[in-house]
């Protein structure tokens, strides 16, 4: 044993490797990606590390693993999981040799994603059980339990830490590598009796699961992660129930009270029953402390009415507790302090500040993004059109001055929503824009969809040769793999041409006046077309020269500033280059009427 | 014995770097530590924070408000966004160099950072101020901002950690040629 200090998500992939982790697979999504990045880092050779093409895949991957006795692990965001229902559904049923854990990491707020939705209800929904660390220690700990139980009760298992517990850095005890337990799987043995799903099977595997279920509730109860606090005060019969995070805030917020008494839940599915009653048994009132879905309010709500506990429980249903966006110390010490009856100490006066600027996310100066909408917006200037966007760095595109995506919806969703736009508004000249490595996740079935059902658009691939906003993953197309290979890329123009699409053209988008006339053109032309918009993302090149503005030559137009870039800012009225940002790239020397900006520094 | 400590300001400016040093020199001195910061939507250009703490019984990295010994201010406007955070006789160093977010350029507006400088005059009791980007330059490099800021919230005696504690964690995490620089800007006065 020894100290680190790590990052959540790190420790879980740490934990997974102390565990016997043998391959890990998944699809990059924010606040998941860094799991499966530690482990990669802290391959020794002999673990097998994937990004899958997206997380349907991955599941289907790490669920072959299992099969064969693996140790394995499939990660991904809480949206990710939607998009690995069908495979998760099913395996539910059928179960692994292998222990398995599925990582999916939920967002609270959300900080970056679509929804609030809540993996432990998806744990209900799909019977599997589920493991809600509340800490980064926990998370290390925890997902060595995981493994465990999972292998010894045949089924995957769910493990969802929250943005805060992925991200949160901490001092944690950790093992060292002798203390490693080591799997060596033993092989796929061939039983379609168990491995080939039909309805027979799948009604005898629901009873199995049923009756597994009722077990892992006493067993859980028993579990230490699982706990009860009891009250400083005996005579207290107020109590909190609570979970992850949350439970972290509650324990700030009760530091130097006289706490009542606390339920920690680390494993929602299935609900400890045997612990909770036993916490709730002479109690009057509970205030339940959540994040996302009111999962433990209810399974107490539950529980008072199945054992005739006359106890009232409290929480988001109740509105005691917000129902959306993440909680807070301030936020929970708030809920803790009205339940009690507590006051809280007066926050202390101060003078009102002065309007604070706001920086919301923009595409980064330099951006090829950036010139990319930028020409289809000058290409289609006074055309009825629609921009349907995609998941990734160019959602940023739908900011003003570019104003530039329509829709967003979930990965891949445009191509097959512009198409739908069109069917209603045959006059509408329809666009989807999707990133290369959206468009390898999700976008190709759209494609062909496309080709097939004879839809009129045209189909923008961003390729900035990367996964921009998760931070830099690899891809199909990018030619190199988690395992450090060099391997051919996959062409994006030979998958469109594949599938039917006639015209395909790749063209430069920082070279302004080409990628306008490219667009007038291929949108011109009737059916299905595709143009390629390839350049390096701003941040993994060197940057050149920042530009510099004549201000003899500038007559203030600020046609420039309509480029939106945080390289350009107005002082005293003018533009003007900001150095520290600027990385040359000459979109707005192209923009500019009166030729006022040059590259390459001051001349 | 707890030390909260906040690091604040823009995207691109070495927030996060700042924070695993004063992370790095506790676990040196074997003093547990915990941190939090802004990942994902907010690269380049976006408002950035750290929390940070040090010392025993800790439960979770992000402290409430009125809580952090001291605030380490990368940018006026987001020191202010902050100071709700910093308590009552709490620290401030401050870098007074502003960065005006692109939104200000879009609608002309005139954000310069003096009413930012001059609100935390009145408000924080202990300010100490530098324009951080010039002191860089000085130095040779904009990308030195972070040790220069970090330096001077050492002297400050409110970190429980020296100058030489920092640099040691320094050396152990940047390339051996910016060493040098880094250290150079740690002792900046």
């Amino acid at each position: 044993m020894h100290q680190e200090f790590l990052m959540g998500n790190a420790a879980i992939a740490r934990g997974a490797i102390a565990a016997g982790l043998n391959l890990v697979c998944g699809y990059p999504g924010t606040p998941s990606t860094e799991v499966l990045e530690t482990a990669a880092k802290n391959n020794d050779g002999g673990l097998y590390v994937e990004w899958s093409v997206n997380e349907k895949a991955a599941m289907e991957l790490g669920a072959g693993a299992a099969y064969s006795g693996a140790r394995s692990m499939v990660t991904m965001k809480q949206v990710g999981l939607n998009v690995a229902s069908d495979p998760l559904m099913s395996l539910a049923y059928i179960g692994v040799r292998g222990g398995m854990v599925i990582l999916v990491a939920d967002d609270p707020g959300p900080i970056s994603s679509q929804t609030e939705q809540d993996t432990r209800s998806f744990a209900a929904f799909s019977k599997l059980p589920c493991f809600d660390p509340s800490s980064v220690q926990e998370a290390y700990d925890m997902i060595q339990d995981a493994f465990a139980y999972s292998e010894q009760y045949h089924t995957p298992v769910l493990f969802r830490p929250t943005t805060r517990i992925c991200h949160g850095y901490a001092s944690i005890t950790v093992k060292d590598p002798e203390e490693y337990y080591i799997n060596k799987p033993e092989g796929f043995k061939k039983d379609s009796s168990r491995w080939v799903i039909f309805p027979r099977l799948s009604y005898q595997a629901h009873i199995n699961i049923e009756a597994r279920n009722v077990e892992l509730q006493q067993v859980f109860s028993q579990y230490a992660h699982n706990r009860i606090t009891p009250a400083a005060d005996a005579e207290c019969r107020k109590g909190i129930a609570t979970h992850g995070v949350s439970a972290a805030y509650t324990a700030e917020a009760l530091q130097g009270k006289d706490a009542p008494r606390l339920l920690q839940i680390a494993t929602p599915f299935p609900f400890p029953e045997q612990l909770a009653v036993e916490f709730l048994r002479g109690l009057d009132e509970v205030l339940c402390i959540e994040e996302l879905d009111p999962v433990i309010e209810r399974e107490l709500t539950y529980l008072c009415g199945k054992h005739h506990l006359n106890v009232r429980i409290r929480g988001k249903l109740t509105h005691d507790v917000k129902n959306a966006g993440e909680n807070t110390v301030a936020s929970v010490s708030e809920n803790i302090a009205a339940f009690m009856g507590w006051t809280l100490p007066e926050a202390p006066v101060t003078d009102t500040p002065p309007a604070l600027p706001v920086r919301p996310p923009v595409l980064c100066a330099g951006c090829p993004h950036r010139a990319s909408f930028y020409a289809v917006k000058q290409a289609m200037k006074g055309k009825k059109t629609v921009f349907c966007g995609d998941i990734g760095c160019y959602t940023l595109g739908n900011a003003m001055p570019l104003d530039m995506v329509d829709t967003c919806l979930c990965m891949g969703a445009g191509v097959n929503i512009t198409q739908g736009i069109g069917r209603i508004e045959p006059d509408t000249t329809c666009f989807a824009f999707v990133g290369d490595s959206t468009f390898f996740a999700s976008a190709i079935t759209g494609a062909v969809n496309a080709v097939y059902n004879q839809a009129n658009m045209t189909l923008i691939v961003l390729d900035n040769s990367t996964t921009a906003m998760t931070g830099h993953q690899p891809h199909p197309g990018t030619g190199r793999t988690m395992m450090g290979q060099v391997v051919d890329k996959v062409s994006i123009e030979a998958v469109l041409k594949g599938v039917g699409v006639k015209t395909v053209e790749t063209v430069n988008p920082l070279e302004l006046e080409k990628a306008i006339h490219t667009v007038q053109r291929v949108a011109a032309e009737d059916g299905v077309k595709a143009i390629i918009f390839r350049s390096p993302c701003a941040v993994l090149i060197k940057p050149d020269a920042p530009s510099f503005i004549n201000k003899e030559s500038c007559l203030n137009c600020k046609r420039c500033l309509q480029l939106g870039c945080p390289g350009i800012i107005l002082r005293d009225g003018k533009p003007e280059i900001e150095r520290s940002l600027c990385t040359g790239c000459g979109l707005c020397a192209q923009v500019c009427t009166f030729k006022a900006i040059s590259l390459g520094g001051e001349n | 014995m707890q030390t909260n400590i906040l690091v604040c300001g823009v995207g691109g400016q070495g927030i996060v770097l700042t924070s695993k040093l004063i992370a790095a020199a506790a676990m040196a001195h074997q003093i547990p530590v915990m941190s939090a910061e802004t990942i994902g939507m907010a690269q380049k250009g976006g408002s950035v924070f750290s929390f940070l703490r040090l010392g025993d019984d800790l439960h979770c990295p992000m402290f409430p408000e009125h809580a952090a010994d001291i605030i380490i201010g990368f940018e006026p406007a987001e020191a202010v966004r902050m100071l709700s955070y910093l308590k009552e006789g709490g620290s401030m160093v401050l870098n007074t160099y502003a960065i005006m977010p692109v939104t200000a350029a879009l609608s002309g507006g005139s954000y310069h950072g003096e009413e930012m400088v001059t609100y935390l005059e009145k408000n924080v009791q202990h300010l100490v101020k530098i324009d951080g980007n010039a002191a860089a330059r000085k130095l040779g490099s904009p990308k030195v901002l972070n040790m220069i800021m970090l330096g001077l919230a050492i002297r400050q005696n409110v970190i429980p950690f020296t100058i030489e504690d920092i640099e040691e964690a320094m050396r152990r995490t940047v390339k051996p040629q910016f060493a040098e620089l880094n250290s150079r800007a740690l002792r900046y006065e």
